[in-house]
């Protein structure tokens, strides 16, 4: 990798670490859609939710196998992808905290993808320009996706806030309750500015307006009142991007991760 | 077309798509291309497909796929389906590449499969991504854009309504028919 100024193996494990960055909120936030699976409140929405934790598996899947490419060019070896997502623990995982809080009730999961949903897809039409040629390529494939992603959750803020009055104060609570998290998506680092300027990464701080813009839009649509922003998480150089994590990360980990590391070798 | 590579497009032609086997993974776009590889050494035990051209010893070849959607769980069926075709008339000389760019559309389906959907009950994409068609919009404007020109596989009514986005596969949104009451799937643009 070139253009961040630093020797090769340096360059490489900022790239995997980003690389990871993007891998793992996919797939901890697939984690969670399949945590629905079977309790959805309608058959549609039970597929609908478990269409796009699946998408959000494949794209994981696609980071973190290129994340294993790179680290082989550094390390003694690099680890696949199911080494990558299994025997990793809760503090060398570095996906957004948004994403890991708990699915809660329905309004709660909706508004986390939602808010999610909207940052991601700019994310990936950003990445879909990146120097990089494989990081674009699995962004502008991801993105066609996540374009799915964000009409059905903006469709769904509108239909429960502007719904019942007791959706209605459901869905401002969860938005009022997972606000905290969403400063973390336009936080970067020095890693990431050191990607930044080589024009690998995506400078996510230039993302947050139009995000804002966007999520205004809908929120008003839904007779939602948009938090203002106070306190947030994760934003000083120790949040989910650094493997600071909230409580909630190593449950999920336990979860997803307990039969490869009961039988590490088990096959289908 | 080099001697040879019909043999290798005759086998893809004959591997259907796990999930709807009547069409083949040729005529979605699965399948992007079919390259000779130069310069390697000659592959072991080449045989002739029945009634076809005989492959040249040396020939080798780099058949070159590109998954549908990110999440498909019969991606890996379809690599596993397309080896085992591949090594039926050419044992090892054929290698299979995943290529990601440009990103698999709908567009790609030809015209014979778009048929076929329809005659098994799917709609086929109602309209072509390229273009002005993928553009980001509302929720509301996207269902709408969805259902406009979707027309009943059954009945043929283009009095069709979107009752999800995501359906039985990736690749499929479910429908239902107002006039014969039918619900379906439509192979949705993308």
């Amino acid at each position: 990798m070139t253009g961040t100024g630093l020797p090769p193996a340096s360059a490489d494990a900022l790239l995997f670490d980003y690389l990871l960055r993007l891998a793992d909120s996919d797939i901890v936030l697939a984690q969670r859609l399949g945590e629905w699976v079977g309790k959805g409140p309608v058959l549609e929405e039970d597929i609908a939710q478990t269409n796009v934790g699946l998408d959000l598996l494949g794209q994981g899947r696609l980071w973190l196998a290129y994340a294993g490419e790179v680290e082989a060019r550094y390390a003694t070896r690099g680890r696949d992808e199911n080494e990558l997502a299994y025997f990793r623990d809760g503090s060398e995982y570095r996906n957004l905290l948004l994403v890991e809080q708990p699915n809660g009730s329905y309004a709660d999961t909706l508004v986390r993808q939602f808010l999610y949903d909207a940052w991601h897809l700019r994310m990936l039409d950003a990445l879909a320009r990146s120097r990089d040629e494989r990081i674009a390529a699995i962004a502008a494939k991801a993105s066609k996706e996540v374009r799915y992603h964000v009409e059905r959750s903006s469709g769904w803020v509108v239909r429960l806030g502007d719904g019942t009055d007791e959706s209605h104060v459901r869905m401002q609570r969860a938005l009022d309750a997972l606000w905290m998290y969403t400063g973390e998506l336009f936080a970067a680092d020095a890693s990431d500015d050191a990607l930044v300027a080589a024009g690998i990464a995506t400078d996510v701080t230039a993302l947050r307006e139009p995000w804002r813009q966007a999520v205004g839009d809908v929120l008003a649509e839904a007779t939602l009142a948009m938090p203002s922003d106070g306190w947030m998480q994760g934003v000083r150089g120790r949040g989910g991007r650094q493997g600071v994590h909230s409580e909630h990360l190593g449950q999920l980990l336990a979860v997803m991760q307990s039969l490869p590391r009961a039988m590490p070798d088990a096959r289908w | 077309m080099r001697a040879g590579e019909a043999v290798i497009w005759g086998a893809l032609a004959g591997v259907p798509d796990p999930e709807l086997p009547f069409v083949s993974v040729v005529e979605l776009g699965i399948v992007r291309a079919v390259e000779p590889i130069p310069d390697v050494a000659p592959a072991r035990g080449i045989t002739p497909a029945r009634g076809t051209d005989p492959i040249p010893a040396t020939a080798r070849w780099r058949v070159v796929v590109t998954p549908t959607f990110s999440g498909c769980p019969a991606t890996r069926v379809i690599e596993a389906d397309i080896r085992t075709a591949l090594d039926a008339v050419a044992p090892g000389a054929c290698e299979i590449v995943t290529r990601l760019a440009p990103p698999w559309s709908t567009d790609a389906i030809a015209p014979e499969a778009r048929r076929k959907l329809a005659q098994a009950g799917i709609a086929p994409p109602a309209f072509r991504c390229t273009a002005a068609a993928v553009t980001r919009s509302g929720a509301a404007a996207a269902l709408a854009r969805g259902a406009a020109a979707v027309a009943c596989p059954r009945c043929g009514s283009q009095h069709t309504r979107e009752v999800s986005r995501f359906g039985s596969t990736p690749c499929k949104a479910q429908f239902r028919c107002d006039d014969c009451l039918e619900p379906f799937d439509h192979f949705k643009p993308h």
